[in-house]
């Protein structure tokens, strides 16, 4: 469930005016641009930015790119881009930053349409593919598994087969094991089958083995390919718990990963930031909201917690 | 008509490409018995002297009848699908063929290189539907052999299909591939990562500047110089799909090839027909001479023969 707090009846038109004046004078008036962005669903930050073109000839997220700075900025600058646009944009920017989480996040969490949607927005900004981009942008067996990840286009229905989640557990539960990774194997299963037949795969392998296969393969191996590998075990076993454990670091990282909270709660407050929320409180015992007020400040930290669908 | 000339035209009325049935009406269907009779005997390649006295169907040629009688209708049934469901059989029908005879995976790479990134794309919806997998999935687990890595990918593609390139990029990667070739005997071309990198993500504008550079640095074209056939094929595909369908009607349009490799005319027309078949036909006369609907007519009878003639014309 989505966390942002929108009213159904606006006028984007209003909201632009209102904008404009935030801009106005010395400074700018950060409250009202988190009181109004931060209460809009996408849909409704569409139509502010063609009401603000139309009435002022101008581009409003240029215009906030120039009025705002720092996190705040980055925020507020993905939190305005149409969602895939700004998947697009978060996909470039962890390429060129050597961040494999976000391709691994982008191609296992999201389903199948979500991707492909990804991907022709990559190719409208970008003039190139996301795959080509990942693909020089890494070597080795770090590359096979991103660019196979990336690429694929998953079956997105139930059928699911018992014979092959049997033989492909056992496959997975060998390659983990031994360590010695039968790479191609392992690549090969965890990016092509669909999500059902990894799920099934998956719960055969905890039944026949004990443990998730997200604990098992939490080994020691620090090398990119075997990071990636366990991010996208995890993503597709269990996305929300993903999503827990990249905030808990962030927020426990000294000097705090703004980047990584800013992307998981402005890409998740209109789908399911509301589960990842309790499931945090759940697995850490203090409010998401109260670790981010913490550990961020100002403006920034306003922003976040009104998109956290904190009360005003 | 006289008896020799009949049996002529019923014997050509029987092989090539489909059978005519204006003749087989024409002709046996008029026919006493006893000319009927000597058409048994006097082609000893359809009729055998069975030891108890009459002369019986060759039961091979019987069946590669029925796939001529046939031919006309695949064309037809295969003619009216949905594009995108033509393709997920065609690649389905591939895998299932390519265990036993690995020429049939030139098919995927035909399919994987020549149709643009939407059209591939709903190859892969139609392939989800009909068989509750995605290509990707099936070739990776059907395919062990070397191509394994390269038909996977090149099923996955979604290419950029603008025409922005990096020129010096372009160039680069010529150097990449000829260098890779250099070193085929040490290292398995259709293996390497590089290779396999560029050709399945890179755009097909971006891939012909690599093509023409690649000339220019080794005075051959890339395809000449690349003996895997797969990767061949590929080449070919993705930078001179005219000339690959051209020369492929040309050698798949005779009359004395098997059944498997008669199935590619049907392919190559009713697929390209409402796509680039002008440019297939001018290319085709560059090469070979003659015009590919007299080619047709050589080796094509009857009703498939016309239903092909109709579709080439098509468009120009």
């Amino acid at each position: 469930m989505a966390t942002i707090v929108a009213p159904l009846n606006f006028s984007p038109v209003e909201d632009a005016e209102a904008l404009r004046k935030a801009f106005k004078g010395w400074g700018t008036d950060e409250k009202t641009v988190i009181s109004i962005l931060g209460h809009r669903y996408s849909y409704q930050r569409k139509q502010i930015r063609q009401a603000y073109e139309e009435l002022y000839q101008e581009d409003l997220v240029k215009r906030l790119e120039s009025e705002l700075s720092g996190d705040f900025e980055k925020a507020v600058y993905r939190w305005i881009l149409d969602p895939t646009d700004r998947d697009a944009v978060l996909a470039h920017v962890a390429i060129k930053s050597d961040n494999k989480d976000v391709i691994v996040e982008i191609s296992c969490i999201y389903s199948p349409e979500e991707l492909l949607a990804v991907k022709r927005a990559y190719h409208n900004r970008y003039k190139r593919s996301l795959e080509e981009d990942v693909a020089r942008h890494t070597t080795g067996d770090l590359r096979k598994l991103l660019v196979s990840l990336v690429s694929t286009f998953r079956y997105g229905g139930d059928e699911t087969n018992a014979r092959l989640a049997n033989s492909e557990a056992e496959i997975l539960h060998d390659a983990i094991k031994d360590k010695k990774l039968n790479h191609e194997e392992v690549i090969r299963i965890l990016s092509t089958r669909s999500k059902s037949q990894l799920i099934a795969t998956f719960n055969r392998y905890r039944d026949d083995h004990g443990s998730s296969i997200t604990k098992h393969s939490l080994g020691k191996s620090s090398d990119g390919f075997h990071k990636a590998l366990r991010t996208a075990i995890h993503c597709i076993d269990d996305p929300k718990k993903y999503y827990v454990k990249v905030l808990r670091n962030a927020i426990k990282k000294f000097g705090a990963d703004e980047d990584a909270i800013t992307r998981v709660i402005v890409t998740r407050a209109e789908k399911d930031l509301k589960d990842i929320k309790e499931l945090y409180l759940k697995r850490n015992s203090v409010p998401l909201e109260q670790a981010v007020a913490k550990d961020t400040h100002g403006d920034y930290k306003d922003f976040l917690l009104i998109l956290l669908g904190k009360d005003e | 008509m006289a008896l020799p000339q009949e049996l002529e035209a019923l014997t050509q009325a029987f092989s090539g490409h489909g059978v005519d049935e204006k003749s087989l009406i024409s002709i046996l269907g008029k026919w006493h018995p006893e000319e009927t009779k000597t058409f048994r005997k006097g082609t000893p390649h359809f009729f055998i002297d069975d030891e108890r006295q009459f002369e019986r169907w060759n039961d091979e040629r019987v069946r590669l009848l029925k796939h001529e009688f046939m031919r006309f209708k695949n064309a037809v049934v295969l003619w009216a699908m949905h594009p995108w469901e033509r393709d997920a059989r065609l690649i389905k029908e591939a895998l299932k063929k390519g265990a036993k005879r690995h020429e049939a995976y030139g098919v995927i790479v035909e399919i994987a290189c020549t149709r643009s990134s939407e059209e591939l794309l709903g190859a892969r919806r139609a392939y989800h539907s009909l068989f509750d997998h995605s290509i990707e999935e099936d070739v990776a687990s059907y395919i062990h052999g070397n191509d394994r890595k390269l038909l996977v990918a090149l099923v996955s593609a979604y290419r950029y299909e603008g025409s922005k390139l990096k020129d010096d990029t372009a160039k680069s990667e010529a150097k990449t591939l000829a260098g890779a070739i250099k070193n085929a005997d040490k290292k398995l071309i259709v293996e390497d990562d590089e290779v396999i990198r560029i050709l399945s993500t890179r755009s097909k504008h971006h891939l012909k500047s690599v093509y023409k550079h690649y000339k220019e640095i080794s005075g051959k074209h890339l395809d000449e110089d690349i003996t895997d056939l797969r990767l061949k094929e590929t080449v070919q595909c993705l930078c001179t799909p005219h000339t690959y369908f051209a020369k492929l009607l040309d050698a798949t349009l005779k009359i004395e090839v098997d059944k498997n490799t008669k199935k590619a005319p049907t392919r190559v027309i009713v697929t390209r027909a409402d796509v680039d078949m002008k440019e297939i036909k001018n290319e085709y006369h560059k090469l070979f001479g003659g015009s590919l609907s007299n080619k047709i007519e050589e080796v094509a009878n009857g009703n498939y023969k016309d239903f092909l003639l109709t579709l080439i014309a098509r468009g120009g």
